[in-house]
C-alpha cells in the first residue's frame, strides 16, 4: 500500500466515521487539528515529550505527535472533543480538572486528561506517586502539578463509580 | 519530515520482500524514535514499512529456561505480561520504567534493539540475561549484538523477529534515570545464572557492555559490599550535557551495588 503523496484515509474518531486526505508523512495530531478541525488536541513540542497530543487509538493513549495518520486508518480514535455527552456535561476526569482546578493557562489539559484516563482504566489502586509516574509523559509548566494530582484521583474515583 | 512512501506488509516474508526491494527503506516498528528522527529530518527513508500488521512478531513464550519475546512487544505489554511478571520479574519492571506511559504503548523490544541507544534500557537486560537475537536469517548472541554506538550486528535489510532470554535463579535492574527522558543516566542489570553471574552496564559508555570485574567480584561474594569493593575505570565511558564521565562512573557503582541488594 503506497500512499505517497496523498491518499483518502477513513477512520473512526469520536464515535463517527470519518474520512479526508493524508499524505504518508502526515501526523495523526496535525490530521486531527488541519484536516478534521479538531483543534483541541495540542501541539506542544516537536520532540515527543510533552504530552499534550496525546489521544486514544484504539483505546490507547499514545502521543499522536509520533503516530502517521494512515497508522490510524481504519482504527478508532478519540480525542478530547469526545469526552463529554452530547448534552455539554463533563467526563468526569475533566469534571475532576475543573473542580480541582488542575490547569492554569489550560494548554497540557487535553493530554493530562486523555493520559489521566487511561491511567484511571488501569486495574491497579491509585495513588498520589503512581498518578505523579502515570502523568510522566504530560509536562505543565504553570501548576507544580499538585492540583493534576488531586483531579486525577478524583476524576478516577469518579469513574470508577 | 521529507516524504516517504508507507507500505503495510501484512506477513514477515512481504516486509522483508518490499525492505530489499526499496531503495533505502526503513522498517517501522513502534517509531518512538524513526518518527520523531524523521521529523528532525535526521532521518529520510525513501520508503517505511509498517510492521504493526504482521502477526509473527507479536507473542511472548515460555520455552523453558528461557522466554522468548516477539519483537513487536510493546513495552507495556512486557511490563504486564502475566509470564514475564512471573519468571523475569526484573525485566517486567526494567520495560514499565521506559520513558512515559503513552511511549511504553507504542515502542517495543525490537524496535529498540535495532535502534541501539546507548542510554537505552533493554541492552543491559540483553547482556545480563544470555539472550538470543532472532532475526529472519539467523540468532546472534546478545554479546556479538551491540557492536558501538548506535550500531548493531544486523545487516541492512535484517530484521529482528524474536528475542530469548534466559531465565537466571535471580536477577535485578537498577536505574539512575534522565529526569527529563528517563533515558537511563546509568542502568545496571545484574543476573545470577547457575554458571556465573553477569553485570550489564548501559548508559554511561558507547554502547552497552558486560563489567567483567563486577561479575569476579560478585561470584566470590554475591553481596552489596562485593559490588561496592569494585573500582570502575573513567576511561571509555561519556560525558555530556547530563553527566561527566567520573559522575557516571561513581553512578555504576551505585546501581550495582543497589541492584545486588534488590536481587
Amino acid at each position: 500500500m503506497a500512499t505517497d503523496p496523498s491518499a483518502s484515509i477513513a477512520l473512526r474518531v469520536n464515535g463517527k466515521d470519518v474520512e479526508g486526505r493524508a499524505e504518508a508523512r502526515t501526523l495523526l495530531v496535525d490530521f486531527l487539528r488541519d484536516t478534521l478541525r479538531l483543534t483541541g488536541t495540542h501541539i506542544g513540542c516537536d520532540t515527543s515529550q510533552c504530552g499534550a497530543c496525546v489521544v486514544h487509538l484504539d483505546g490507547v493513549a499514545v502521543k499522536s505527535c509520533t503516530v502517521l495518520a494512515v497508522q490510524a486508518a481504519d482504527r478508532e480514535v478519540r480525542t478530547i472533543e469526545g469526552l463529554a455527552d452530547a448534552d455539554g456535561s463533563l467526563h468526569p476526569m475533566q469534571e475532576a480538572f475543573r473542580q480541582h482546578h488542575g490547569l492554569q493557562c489550560g494548554f497540557c489539559t487535553p493530554g493530562m486528561v486523555m493520559t489521566a484516563i487511561e491511567l484511571a482504566q488501569s486495574a491497579e489502586p491509585l495513588t498520589p506517586e503512581r498518578v505523579r509516574e502515570g502523568l510522566e509523559g504530560n509536562i505543565c509548566r504553570c501548576t507544580g502539578y499538585h492540583n493534576i494530582v488531586q483531579a486525577v484521583l478524583a476524576g478516577a474515583a469518579a469513574m470508577r463509580q | 519530515m521529507y516524504r516517504f512512501t508507507y507500505h503495510q506488509p501484512a506477513d514477515l516474508d512481504e516486509a522483508i520482500q518490499i525492505a530489499s526491494s526499496s531503495e533505502d527503506g526503513s522498517y517501522l516498528a513502534g517509531g518512538m524514535t524513526l518518527i520523531p528522527t524523521m521529523k528532525f529530518r535526521l532521518a529520510s527513508p525513501s520508503d517505511l514499512i509498517d510492521l504493526g500488521a504482521v502477526e509473527a512478531l507479536r507473542g511472548i513464550a515460555d520455552e523453558g529456561g528461557h522466554l522468548r519475546i516477539g519483537a513487536a512487544s510493546t513495552h507495556a505489554e512486557v511490563a504486564a505480561s502475566a509470564l514475564v511478571t512471573e519468571r523475569l520479574p526484573a525485566l517486567a519492571g526494567l520495560a514499565g520504567r521506559i520513558g512515559d506511559p503513552a511511549v511504553r504503548n507504542r515502542g517495543t523490544i525490537g524496535g529498540s534493539i535495532a535502534n541501539a541507544d546507548p542510554a537505552a534500557d533493554y541492552p543491559a537486560a540483553l547482556l545480563a540475561l544470555d539472550a538470543e537475537v532472532v532475526t529472519n536469517r539467523r540468532s546472534i548472541a546478545a554479546a556479538d549484538f551491540f557492536t558501538g554506538f548506535f550500531s548493531t550486528a544486523l545487516d541492512l535489510g535484517e530484521l529482528v523477529t524474536a528475542i530469548r532470554f534466559a531465565v537466571p535463579a535471580q536477577a535485578a535492574y537498577q536505574k539512575a534515570p534522565n529526569p527529563a527522558s528517563r533515558f537511563a543516566l546509568v542502568g545496571v542489570f545484574v543476573a545470577r545464572h547457575a554458571d556465573g553471574t553477569r553485570v550489564a552496564v548501559t548508559g554511561a559508555g558507547q554502547f552497552a557492555t558486560r563489567y567483567p570485574a563486577f561479575e569476579a567480584a560478585l561470584d566470590a561474594s554475591f553481596t552489596p559490599a562485593a559490588a561496592a569493593g569494585v573500582t570502575v575505570e573513567e576511561a571509555g565511558l561519556m560525558t555530556d550535557l547530563h553527566a561527566s564521565a567520573a559522575y557516571r562512573a561513581h553512578l555504576i557503582s551505585i546501581m550495582a551495588k543497589r541492584a545486588v541488594a534488590a536481587c
